[in-house]
């Protein structure tokens, strides 16, 4: 397989199906180092199954097209060898895991070089640590611990489903303070290297952690490429239809 | 009529009683006749497999232990205190010390429960008597080892564990057999008195084999303030077992928590039960069990009693499905016989979701990693009060299941 630069994320021209129902159609996505793609789209667009389909997660079918990541195809990997490669995901419900403790996931992920409580600490999750992964978590514990896996795990490119949905004022601060250090936000923009493709329906996510790009998923296929802030002011304005005038 | 006659005559009339549940195992297939094996120093004991014995909690060596006992067939080979204020001999040894032990005796198991109670008490082959004085408490688990050697025995025993006012006893005990290709039968009679404000952990550790069958019969009176955690292990093939024990909660306040974790194998038969009466106020029970089945059908029921009100019970079955052809068929019951109780029971039945494997591969874990992962998880089942040394050794009892479920 060619390299094909230093783009981190290639999607060319997929379409997903379920049960032979159409999701996705002709998606076209680039993502390069360091950077962060704002996806918006409303509620059931199919946001949710193009990061699932990106991770090689759920019973999508691809019909057509391509997934590469830094240069080598995934298309049809499964997701372990995605993550080890360095795709990391911000689950929107995960599952619960009974007996698995929060310490054990972390240790499990970061190969027992990751220190839970130290990580813990920065999320003020340490309380958390020998709790059963996701048993009787409220919305925003869900996200931190999310949060805290990725942490561990430090992918090339993180996918962030609806990061702000489900959290309260307090937790949402903390949630996009833990994004920035998972972005590398804080390091200059030149020498930045992680990557990010972060879903929203309502856009308040960029109150808290900036994007350089933003796009819209409407009927099935990517709109509206350009300034995040930019699109999420013309949906507030005019909607999720009003996409569909816009240039594609 | 003396109770000693008494207590034979009823074992008589139920020779041929079938237990209410698990398959009827035929008693003429079995043999109490064995060869008689002299009492030996724990470290000089070569009559048993170590390894074996370790992997159901037992270990030779009696390191932090606060007394050892162990029973091969009919014989015991080894019953050593090293704590003082905790007591362990041979039951047939204690009743010559303490006259008044004949009062605890059947007492709480009755003798004609069925074809094996009576078994036991017909052709009795001594057992362990484990007692804490008043006020001591156990620094380490007294260990106790059933073991079978000999092809065709029957081997019957029966065990008093009294926990005297104030005190605290861990006991773990291991069953194991000297050849996986041994055919026998286990009959176990374990009758546990919890005096007030005292406390038993009680940890069975079964490391069986594929021709084994099992009838423990056990039942724990527990008083005012008293405590009994029971927490059963079964993760190895065993050819027929059925166990209900059963936890009387008779003075103010009494605990007892019943933690069982099982796994049924092709041509297992498994039959779990467990029963908590609770008749003072304030008695709390509740009923933990997870059985996972990868073949061979496995029961796991649960019955709560509220007598009185002011009492509080849970029972919580979990059955994890990982083969195509296992079956688990999970009874709770709850039977509330006044106004004031609080009883509730969930069970649930399935196999591993699919959504959850997928979500641990995410974190890039392989399949099997992460259905491993799940499996571990779904048998951890959190133990409080439980001491390290007891918990190391359930651990280790599911690190060592795990090979052969997946």
């Amino acid at each position: 397989m060619d390299n094909i630069g230093q783009k981190v994320l290639e999607v060319n021209n997929l379409t997903v199906t379920i049960n032979g129902n159409t999701l996705l159609e002709h998606i076209f996505l680039e993502i390069y180092e360091g950077e962060t793609l704002m996806l918006f789209g409303e509620n059931g667009s199919g946001k949710t199954s193009l990061l699932m389909t990106i991770m090689g997660l759920g019973p999508y079918k691809i019909e057509t097209g391509s997934i590469f990541f830094k240069g080598k195809e995934v298309t049809h990997l499964p997701p372990s060898e995605r993550a080890k490669m360095g795709i990391g995901i911000m689950f929107q419900r995960p599952p619960t895991i009974r007996g698995l403790k929060v310490r054990e996931i972390l240790e499990l992920i970061g190969h027992n070089s990751t220190d839970p409580e130290e990580l813990a600490e920065s999320l003020n999750f340490g309380s958390f640590l020998d709790r059963d992964l996701n048993l009787g978590f409220s919305g925003g514990e869900i996200k931190r611990a999310e949060l805290l896996q990725l942490l561990a795990q430090k992918p090339d490119l993180a996918l962030l489903d609806e990061p702000e949905s489900g959290v309260d004022l307090v937790s949402i601060s903390l949630v996009g303070e833990a994004i920035r250090k998972l972005l590398e936000k804080d390091v200059h923009h030149r020498r930045r290297k992680k990557a990010g493709l972060i879903i929203s329906h309502s856009g308040h996510i960029l109150d808290y952690v900036e994007a350089d790009r933003g796009c819209v998923l409407v009927n099935k296929t990517i709109w509206c490429m350009g300034n995040p802030h930019e699109i999420i002011q013309g949906i507030r304005k005019q909607g999720y239809k009003g996409c569909l005038t816009c240039q594609k | 009529m003396s109770d000693l006659s008494e207590i034979e005559e009823r074992a008589k009339k139920a020779k041929e009683k079938p237990a209410k549940y698990g398959s009827d195992i035929d008693l003429e297939k079995f043999t109490t006749e064995a060869p008689n094996y002299p009492q030996q120093d724990l470290g000089n004991i070569d009559l048993v497999d170590e390894e074996r014995l370790l992997n159901a909690g037992v270990d030779i060596t009696g390191k932090e232990r606060s007394g050892s006992f162990i029973q091969v067939d009919g014989s015991v080979l080894h019953a050593v205190q090293t704590q003082d204020g905790i007591e362990v001999m041979s039951t047939r040894d204690a009743l010559e010390t303490y006259p008044w032990l004949q009062e605890y005796l059947w007492k709480i198991v009755p003798v004609d429960s069925d074809k094996y109670t009576a078994s036991a008490e017909l052709a009795f082959q001594n057992g362990y008597f484990i007692r804490a004085l008043p006020g001591a408490k156990s620094k380490f688990p007294v260990q106790a080892c059933l073991y079978l050697k000999e092809n065709k025995i029957s081997q019957n025993v029966h065990n008093i564990v009294i926990a005297e006012e104030g005190s605290e006893l861990h006991i773990v005990t291991g069953c194991a057999t000297d050849s996986p290709e041994l055919r026998a039968l286990h009959i176990g009679i374990s009758e546990f008195y919890i005096k007030k404000n005292a406390k038993i952990t009680f940890t069975m550790i079964h490391n069986w084999a594929e021709n084994i069958a099992v009838r423990p019969r056990s039942a724990t009176r527990i008083e005012e303030g008293g405590v009994f955690l029971n927490n059963y292990v079964c993760l190895h093939p065993v050819e027929s077992l059925q166990l209900y024990p059963t936890a009387y909660m008779a003075g103010r306040g009494a605990v007892s928590r019943f933690n069982s974790i099982v796994v049924g194998y092709p041509g297992c038969e498994m039959d779990i039960g467990s029963k908590g009466v609770l008749s003072a106020p304030e008695a709390r029970c509740e009923m933990i069990t997870r059985a996972i089945s990868t073949g061979g059908k496995t029961i796991t029921r649960g019955l709560l009693v509220g007598e009185v009100p002011d009492i509080k019970a849970h029972l919580e079955c979990r059955g994890l499905i990982l083969e195509g052809d296992g079956e688990i068929l999970s009874i709770p019951e709850l039977d509330g016989k006044v106004a004031g109780v609080d009883m509730s029971h969930e069970a649930a039945v399935g196999k591993i979701a699919q959504e959850e494997v997928e979500y641990l591969m995410a974190r890039g874990l392989t399949e099997d990693e992460a259905v491993a992962t799940i499996v571990r998880g779904f048998m951890h089942v959190d133990i409080t009060g439980l001491p390290p040394v007891l918990k190391e050794q359930i651990d280790h009892a599911i690190e060592l299941s795990e090979k052969s479920l997946l």
